[in-house]
């Protein structure tokens, strides 16, 4: 006898310009089942939850649902097949009512031809969704008075209250308390025992036996196998996730110099708790966490995008307390932001202005700047970085994401920064890419540099790091030497699993 | 729907009263029967105005062609009414408009051109139009019977503040009842979003172009029945005004924020304290400049409360 | 200086030169020295002012009160000039000028007030004040140069021409071969990558304005010198036609994009268009109908080349 299958997806190929993201992937559901979907970043999660949701089209495969081939044409085609989705980036609108984003767009009507909207219906409905949730959140208050924990679990609602029969949910954990945690779980569980199929894309690996039933790794835009969730062998999935040996042999050994950057006691209200940290020249540390530890918001708050509540940042020795990003600049500090086209590039503007952003208080006498001189050190950046550009007078919105990521560098290259904080170095960079970023931080380490990665890729932070520093809501929980370091147990720190022995504390 | 409203708009009608009681101290005038009706008779062409911009404004654009549109209106249908008599020469003023926001509409919609852009076009062709049409001159010799629709009363009311009150119910029922009108603020408030819910964007978007036309169609046909005449200079500079009347109220001018009862206090606000000023004789200079005073100063009292919050 | 707008670049000079061509064979008038120092004449102002907004769009804002701060500039310039001199006159203008702009940006930069909110009352501020100033009276009396500066000629060259283009040569050097201009670039284009590259945004943002508002002291004195009096109205309906040529000229209103010889000739266009169209007897009215229609035309045609956004 066959098995009934709810969702089958065969042989899903899809390429983008310069990267296949998928390749002949095959992945299944069936009702009343939760399939945990799990791989390192640019896997093709993502992407094969993008197809099924209709925000793209496969180059090659079929969907089926109920054993019928299908083609999710459309978003709104998705929510018609009974697809429900509840994305990473919340599309709550904050100026509507709950029960309105809730509804959106398909707003309960009396006399359908005016399209006068029946509140009263709609705040009823939104009600019992909720209800059926156990959420006690006012149907009638503004999206954007919700907390984030509260505003996911209203997208849960809003892709709910479709009667969708396939739920997909893409990192819904990442941004909440353990309590909210187990609060979605058990709603999740319910909508498993009334026959809804589950996809769960985590990286929150811990969470894969409490609430999964069966788990598929992805890696390289490839299935690589699928196992039940019970008793699962945690060390096997993440060598089949990283797909390469643990330990990287290649790492050699620096001189570490005086310290470069150091923090004391950072404290921001709700996001950073007494953070401290030490980097030295000719070191690079990682800083390993979830989704939601407050990293991205360290290197924020140090290099002085947003404002402190306390505490101290020491750039080559000098004391800031009050940091800017002007002065830690001019101290010689760079941060190579997470999303590099939205903070760290002029998309608009040509390589060289991009390459000199950092460094035009040089580049000028008496305000004129000093073109030729600009050109010849951004060639220089160029050649020494190996960017792929045809010259340096080309938008950077053109190069890829690879080279983008070295124009960044090139800045700070430039800038003659002494300390680097990385965040997601190798986020949507190809894999040969990958190895060039890697050496040039090991060669600008070799150089006398002070380097932070911040990074989720754990087999990365172990390839370059000298030390790891794992965070945990806000704080540094825990530090592993380059000795002792595996996955596990960074892993172990970031989940704040009774596993972590080896205690919290400095180098 | 409950809302939390900015706290600008939450003072306005605090501000409102503590000024209406000053101006009622220093001229008493300022209370009297006479004296009101006089100021509802001249809000009314702001009034219809300011829903047409709110319209723009929450859904992210913006509309600065409302004052040209009245101007063309203006002539078209006063012309009208010379020709064909009054209810088609009202008719062609107030579809005049519609025409025009739908050419808006779908520049911004149609063509994604800049709402900003496109209705800066608008404005100059439209003006030029007007002008064009009739050598500069004024349209004379309009029927008696067409000054009652701005000079006339409805019992207590003038003409044109009944007119403009049923155009803030309207408005309100729209933006606040009516699909349309809450995809109309969906797509400002996130156009993606709105995208993915399966709401129509840019259909909404070219709505409410065209109602803000509409809108300023049906103003300029008030006042020129107000003026008698059809005149293709008037309306200038009332884009701004409608502007800093539906931003007062508490729209956002990035889209999906607004209400028609803000806007409703904008103009009111704008209307009494120009009103007042007149009535202990500050000069309509001074007028001007305690205006933009005052919009300053209230943008920036209510960026420095959110500061705080 | 970055190569942005590409196409655009070649686009204008050579519709420029064809409008010429053309314009020169339907009316040999159109070619003579006197009606090309009229061009000059016609476009030195709006240059100046259109260079004025370039630098407040090209750094991510907009600037609605350029008019108005002529009309208060150029009044007090030519008060102070009448009692003193020329060139007190002249400092008195630029001052003025930079001190609204300083206000400007001071709320822009510190307050981050919207630009087109806080310029819009601006607007209405300056504007009330020149009037008040004047009690809505032309200033009289002035000392001569100021009309020598108006209407003399050098060589063929019209002396007010020669003024703008010392102003926009200076203004092209300021954007493209100084620090400050590469910064106020990179801040239209991208505020969050530029503050976090440790470019001093605030301070910039502020400077803009400040730049703007100096610009439109010196409009303030062309002004002057070319109706040879001060004029509390001088500049009304400014802002809006230097946007309209900044945009024409490549510079985009999502900031960081364009280049000033493109508004050099966005100005020129409008400047030979508007002489041309009056030449062969199209009436003003006209004429601003398809400025308005060909404005949009342009900028439609500049979005579709581009990738979006």
């Amino acid at each position: 006898m066959t098995e009934y299958f709810l969702l089958e997806m065969r042989a899903i190929t899809k390429r983008f310009p310069g990267v296949v993201a998928l390749e002949g992937v095959d992945f299944d559901l069936k009702p009343g089942e939760v399939h945990v979907l799990v791989g390192e970043n640019g896997a093709g999660k993502s992407t094969l939850m993008k197809i099924l949701s209709g925000a793209y089209q496969p180059d090659a495969g079929e969907v089926r649902l109920d054993g019928r081939v299908v083609r999710v044409g459309s978003p709104r085609a998705a929510i018609a097949l009974g697809i429900g989705t509840i994305y990473q980036e919340f599309t709550l609108l904050p100026p509507f009512s709950v029960a309105e984003n809730i509804f959106l767009g398909r707003e309960p009507s009396g006399r359908r031809w005016l399209g006068v909207v029946d509140f009263d219906r709609m705040l009823r409905e939104a009600r019992a969704v909720l209800d059926l949730l156990g959420l006690p959140i006012d149907p009638a208050m503004p999206a954007g008075a919700l907390s984030v924990a509260q505003q996911q679990l209203v997208e849960v609602a809003k892709a709910i209250s479709t009667k969708a029969r396939l739920l997909i949910f893409d990192e819904p954990t990442a941004a909440l308390a353990d309590r909210e945690v187990r609060h979605l779980f058990g709603l999740i569980r319910r909508l498993r025992d009334q026959g809804v199929g589950v996809v769960y894309i985590s990286h929150r690996l811990g969470e894969i036996p409490d609430i999964g039933d069966r788990v598929t790794v992805l890696r390289d835009g490839r299935r690589i196998g699928t196992w039940p969730a019970r008793d699962l062998d945690m060390g096997g999935l993440v060598r089949a996730m990283a797909g390469r040996e643990i330990r990287e042999v290649q790492h050699r050994s620096r001189l570490r110099g005086a310290e470069v950057l150091g923090v004391r006691g950072l404290v921001r209200r709700g996001v950073l708790d007494d953070v401290d940290l030490t980097v030295h020249e000719g070191e690079v540390v990682g800083l390993a966490g979830l989704v939601g530890s407050g990293r991205t918001e360290l290197a924020r708050a140090i290099v002085g995008a947003d404002p402190l509540d306390g505490g101290v940042v020491r750039i080559a020795g000098e004391e800031i307390r009050r940091p800017s990003c002007r002065l830690s600049v001019r101290r010689g500090l760079g941060l190579l932001p997470e999303d590099r086209k939205l903070h760290g590039l002029v998309l608009v503007a040509p390589v060289r202005e991009n390459i000199s952003l950092a460094s035009l208080s040089r580049l000028h006498r008496w305000g004129w700047l000093r073109r030729g001189e600009e050109r010849r050190l951004a060639a220089t950046q160029v050649a020494h970085l190996r960017i792929r550009t045809p010259d340096v007078e080309r938008r950077v919105r053109f190069l890829s994401g690879g080279n983008q990521q070295k124009v960044v560098l090139a800045k700070w290259l430039c800038s003659r920064a002494r300390a680097l904080i990385f965040d997601e170095p190798t986020r949507g960079i190809d894999v040969g890419a990958k190895a060039e970023i890697y050496d040039l931080i090991e060669s600008l380490a070799d150089g006398g540099a002070g380097i932070l990665v911040i990074s989720s890729d754990l087999p990365e932070l172990l390839r370059l790091c000298d030390r790891i520093l794992v965070m945990r809501r806000g704080r540094i929980v825990g530090e592993v030497g380059r000795d002792e370091a595996t996955q596990e147990k960074i892993l172990a720190y970031a989940f704040g699993a009774p596993a972590a022995s080896a205690p919290a504390g400095t180098a | 729907m409950a809302r939390a409203a900015p706290f600008r708009v939450q003072i306005l009608p605090v501000v409102l009263l503590a000024m209406g009681s000053v101006f009622a101290l220093m001229e008493p005038r300022f209370v009297s029967a006479e004296n009101l009706t006089n100021v509802a008779r001249q809000l009314s062409v702001l009034a219809i105005l300011a829903c047409g911009q709110l319209f723009a404004i929450v859904s992210g654009g913006i509309d600065l062609s409302p004052g040209s549109i009245i101007g063309l209106v203006s002539v078209v249908s006063t012309l009208m009414i010379v020709e064909h008599g009054i209810a088609p020469g009202i008719a062609a003023g107030v579809g005049m408009g519609g025409l025009l926001g739908v050419v808006n509409g779908a520049m911004v919609a149609g063509l994604r051109i800049p709402p900003m852009i496109a209705t800066l076009g608008m404005l100059y062709f439209a003006r030029g139009a007007a002008f064009a049409l009739t050598g500069g001159m004024p349209v004379e010799r309009v029927p008696q019977a067409f000054a009652l629709l701005g000079k006339g009363s409805v019992g207590p009311l003038p003409v044109p503040a009944v007119i403009a009150g049923a155009v803030f119910l309207a408005s309100h029922v729209v933006l606040a009842r009516l699909r349309i009108g809450r995809y109309i603020l969906a797509v400002g408030a996130g156009e993606e979003s709105a995208r993915l819910a399966g709401i129509p964007t840019r259909f909404c978007k070219a709505a409410a172009y065209v109602l803000a036309g509409f809108l300023a169609g049906l103003a300029g046909v008030v006042l020129s029945a107000r003026m008698g005449s059809g005149q293709p200079a008037i309306g200038e500079g009332l884009e701004f005004e409608s502007i800093a009347a539906a931003v007062l109220g508490g729209a956002k001018l990035g889209g999906g924020e607004g209400r028609v009862l803000g806007t409703v206090f904008g103009v009111l606000f704008l209307a009494l304290l120009g009103n007042g000023l007149n009535l202990v004789r500050v000069s309509s200079f001074t007028q001007m400049l305690v205006i933009g005073a005052v919009l300053i100063v209230a943008i920036v009292a209510d960026r420095l409360r959110q500061g705080w919050r | 200086m970055a190569v942005r707008g590409g196409a655009r670049l070649w686009g204008l000079p050579l519709v420029a030169l064809l409008l010429c061509l053309v314009f020169g064979l339907m009316d040999p008038r159109f070619a003579s020295l006197s009606n090309a120092q009229n061009i000059l004449r016609q476009s030195s102002i709006l240059l100046v002012v259109a260079l004025a907004q370039t630098f407040v769009i090209l750094s991510g804002g907009l600037d609605l009160s350029i008019g108005s701060v002529i009309g208060v500039a150029n009044v007090l310039g030519a008060m102070v000039a009448v009692a003193h001199g020329f060139l007190p006159g002249v400092l008195t203008m630029l001052a003025v000028g930079a001190a609204c702009g300083a206000v400007n940006g001071g709320l822009v930069a510190l307050f981050r007030v919207s630009p087109l909110i806080v310029t819009l009352g601006m607007l209405s501020l300056a504007r009330g004040a020149a009037l008040i100033i004047t009690d809505g009276m032309t200033v009289g009396g002035l000392p001569k140069t100021f009309v020598a500066l108006g209407w003399e000629t050098l060589g063929p060259i019209p002396v007010i021409a020669i003024l703008a283009a010392a102003g926009f040569l200076f203004g092209w050097v300021l954007l493209g071969r100084t620090v400050a201009g590469r910064y106020w670039y990179h801040i239209g284009g991208n505020e969050e990558a530029a503050r976090l590259s440790g470019v001093p945004v605030r301070h910039y943002k502020l400077l803009a304005f400040l730049m703007s508002g100096a610009l439109a002291g010196l409009a303030a004195l062309l002004h002057t010198a070319r109706s040879a009096s001060g004029h509390p109205l001088a500049g009304v309906g400014l802002e809006l036609s230097s946007i309209a040529a900044s945009v024409l000229g490549g510079i985009s209103l999502r900031g960081g994009e364009g280049r000033p010889v493109g508004v050099l000739f966005g100005v020129l266009i409008f400047a030979i268009l508007g002489n041309g169209l009056t030449l062969l007897g199209f009436s003003s009215y006209l004429q601003l109908m398809i400025m308005g229609a060909i404005f949009i035309a342009a900028v439609w045609l500049d979005l579709r080349s581009q990738p979006p956004a």
